[in-house]
């Protein structure tokens, strides 16, 4: 496995937003991350960029502990986020933003052409055809397309895992598609893809595996192949369907 | 930054058939028009207003347009020029430098002390003038970035402060002449015939050849190219616009000839030209440029992907306050002296203003070298043209400051404009 949490903790004060929360992602799969607002999603997600720290459990990437405690430390990993609230600069062009921050150099001079070159090479080999002129601003792209860069930037940089916070909420249906075909060739290209979505319908079209967070404790880890929406629903609200999910602290189900 | 040209649908599935010259031409002001419509606006209401406030004072004053008066609009317009050029460092961050103005006369007055009254060496003067800016810059960069002052603040701090600061270095606003031929030279010396020439065939081949290259460059790594006609004709265009400037320049424009004559290419010209290659290549050809559009741009996006956003903030006004430096020295040239309103009264107004006419924005993120240069033009030819329709400095006044509210509005238009053309 890629990336392996086990029993991940987080508390903020007295509140306990995590607690023992198990995880694996391998290489080529997409796993959706679905829950309630407030189960936890995010401050994982955050736990696994190194933004937050954990309090208890252990990352493991690659089947060896990691300490990660900075988005430098992910990226090193090979660990890429795309943030709900893009992180693209409108003024800069599409070339610009891809290499924001990892400009390629002759000498001092920005070596322009070859970015826009491999910029170029990225985008055909993700099978993007939306986004036709490299040169023109972001600012000029419309949602779907800005999201397309988004990820894009964040594959660039032979990243293994790439974590997507929620990237089709603000998009229109043809757009969403878009975005979601690119997200299923991640994953065929031998990325692992964490996936987070309140949209069901989004998570059931692209996932491997769903894996539903309930107050902060992980109801179940399931096959999409193998699960309906309701249980998925089920498992969102209540924390457990049938014989999925959480049980009491006395090991039955109610 | 210039656009590539879009290949249609009809190009792309078929690459053999290369389009026809005229028509990449076509489809490249096409595609030139589409981004003016889309708030882009570039250089555009520059040039216009040059061409016209040109046509205006010219059918009013003819004497506007003799080579004289040519030659004295560069002595004019050149410290506010420079001034503006470190501005827009500033202002593609979306920051503010109310101090320019006096950090300029600040400057003049260090290097006139150091000049006149201790009679040091030029090199010695200049260089202390620059450094004083620099640290300048430095201060106040650090006052902003460290501490989160408004930029609005610091620098109406430091207008305020270094108003004193100037009557103190001038002994309670006593009046230092400069008599250093060399310093004198800087905003008051021609070129020879021959230089200005040479000069022209530097300027050109130089440019030439990077645009030459960097076309054969995109055509080897088969990215989206301009059209030759139209690399061409930009070169075509530069210089025939440089050598009417030098022909027009060499002309004789002394009163009489036979006293003294007054030919060739100002000093403060090459200055100007020299500054602005420096400038803009720093701005679109460096990394310091990228990253300090992408601050100006969305500081948090600069901050993810890993900029060192504060120290961007603080070069960008280092580089204000240097370029202020600049313009004290040229405007103490020009002058021959320093004053205690060296750098004051509408100085800091008019250099904000020609980098806004010029087309930089005040919302941040936007601005080149070429737009101070251009609007430090439209501002020069104002004050001159209506110094010789001998209007009085109030109508002057009311005027330049109705056209930098015009021109603050033309940008805020244009953002909303962008903004509709945008996003879906």
């Amino acid at each position: 496995m890629l990336l392996e949490l086990t029993g991940i903790s987080k508390r903020f004060g007295p509140v306990e937003v995590l607690s023992d929360v198990d995880l694996a992602i391998g290489a080529g799969e997409v796993c959706a991350l679905v829950g309630d607002n407030g189960a936890g999603k995010s401050t994982l997600v955050k736990c696994v960029a190194g933004i937050h720290s954990v309090d208890g459990g252990e990352v493991r990437v690659d089947g060896e502990v990691r300490t990660i405690s900075s988005p430098r430390d992910a990226a090193g990993l090979g660990i890429e986020v795309v943030y709900q609230d893009l992180a693209l600069c409108d003024n800069l062009d599409v070339v610009e933003n891809l290499f924001l921050g990892r400009e390629k150099r002759r000498g001092i001079v920005l070596d322009d052409d070859a970015m826009e070159q491999l910029a170029a090479e990225t985008l055909s080999s993700l099978a993007v055809r939306t986004i036709r002129n490299l040169r023109q601003p972001v600012a000029s792209l419309s949602g779907g397309q800005r999201q397309t860069v988004a990820i894009a930037k964040a594959v660039l940089w032979n990243s293994r895992l790439v974590i997507l916070d929620e990237p089709t909420a603000a998009l229109g249906v043809a757009q969403t598609r878009q975005v979601l075909e690119l997200i299923r060739r991640l994953a065929d290209q031998g990325l692992a893809v964490l996936y987070i979505s309140h949209n069901l319908n989004d998570v059931f079209a692209v996932a491997d595996r769903i894996a539903a967070l309930y107050l902060g404790r992980m109801a179940a880890v399931l096959d999409a192949a193998d699960t309906t929406q309701s249980q998925v629903v089920e498992l969102i609200t209540s924390g457990r369907s049938g014989q999925l999910g959480l049980t009491d602290q006395n090991g039955a189900r109610p | 930054m210039t656009t590539p040209v879009l290949p249609n649908d009809a190009e792309a599935a078929a690459p053999p058939a290369e389009p026809g010259a005229a028509r990449a031409v076509v489809d490249h002001a096409r595609s030139y028009w589409a981004n003016v419509r889309s708030g882009e606006v570039g250089a555009l209401p520059a040039v216009a207003g040059i061409i016209a406030l040109c046509v205006f004072f010219g059918l009013s004053k003819p004497v506007f347009l003799s080579v004289g008066n040519l030659a004295n609009l560069f002595g004019q317009g050149a410290a506010v020029a420079c001034i503006a050029m470190g501005l827009v460092f500033v202002l593609i961050l979306g920051e503010i430098d109310l101090s320019a103005g006096f950090a300029s006369g600040v400057c003049a007055a260090v290097m006139a002390v150091i000049l006149t009254d201790w009679g040091v060496h030029w090199t010695i003067a200049i260089g202390a003038a620059l450094a004083t800016g620099v640290v300048i810059g430095l201060v106040l960069g650090t006052l902003v970035v460290k501490l989160g002052i408004p930029s609005f603040v610091v620098t109406l701090a430091a207008f305020l402060a270094f108003q004193g600061i100037v009557l103190m270095i001038l002994d309670e606003g006593s009046n230092i002449s400069i008599n250093d031929e060399t310093v004198k030279t800087i905003a008051g010396g021609n070129l020879e015939r021959w230089q200005g020439w040479a000069l022209l065939a530097v300027t050109v081949a130089a440019y030439g050849a990077i645009q030459i290259q960097r076309w054969r460059r995109r055509i080897a790594r088969s990215l989206v190219h301009e059209p030759l006609a139209v690399v061409l004709a930009r070169i075509g265009a530069l210089a025939a616009l440089l050598a009417a400037g030098v022909f027009l320049l060499n002309l004789e424009r002394s009163a009489n000839p036979q006293i003294i004559s007054l030919t060739g290419v100002p000093v403060v010209v090459v200055i100007l030209g020299g500054l602005f290659a420096v400038w803009t290549f720093v701005l679109h050809r460096t990394r310091f440029g990228r990253h300090l559009y992408a601050v100006g741009g969305n500081p948090e996006a600069a901050v993810r992907a890993g900029v060192n956003v504060d120290r961007v903030r603080i070069a960008a006004f280092v580089i204000c306050s240097g370029m202020a430096a600049v313009g004290g020295v040229v405007a103490a040239s020009r002058a021959a002296s320093v004053d205690p309103n060296t750098g004051g009264s509408n100085v800091l107004l008019l250099s904000v203003g020609a980098a806004v006419i010029g087309g930089a924005s005040l919302f941040g993120g936007k601005g080149t070298v070429r737009a101070a240069l251009l609007g430090g033009a439209v501002v020069a030819i104002i004050n001159n043209g209506m110094g010789l329709m001998g209007l009085s400095a109030g109508v002057r006044f009311g005027v330049t400051g109705a056209v930098l509210l015009l021109a603050a509005g033309v940008d805020a238009m244009s953002r909303g404009r962008g903004k509709l053309f945008g996003r879906n």
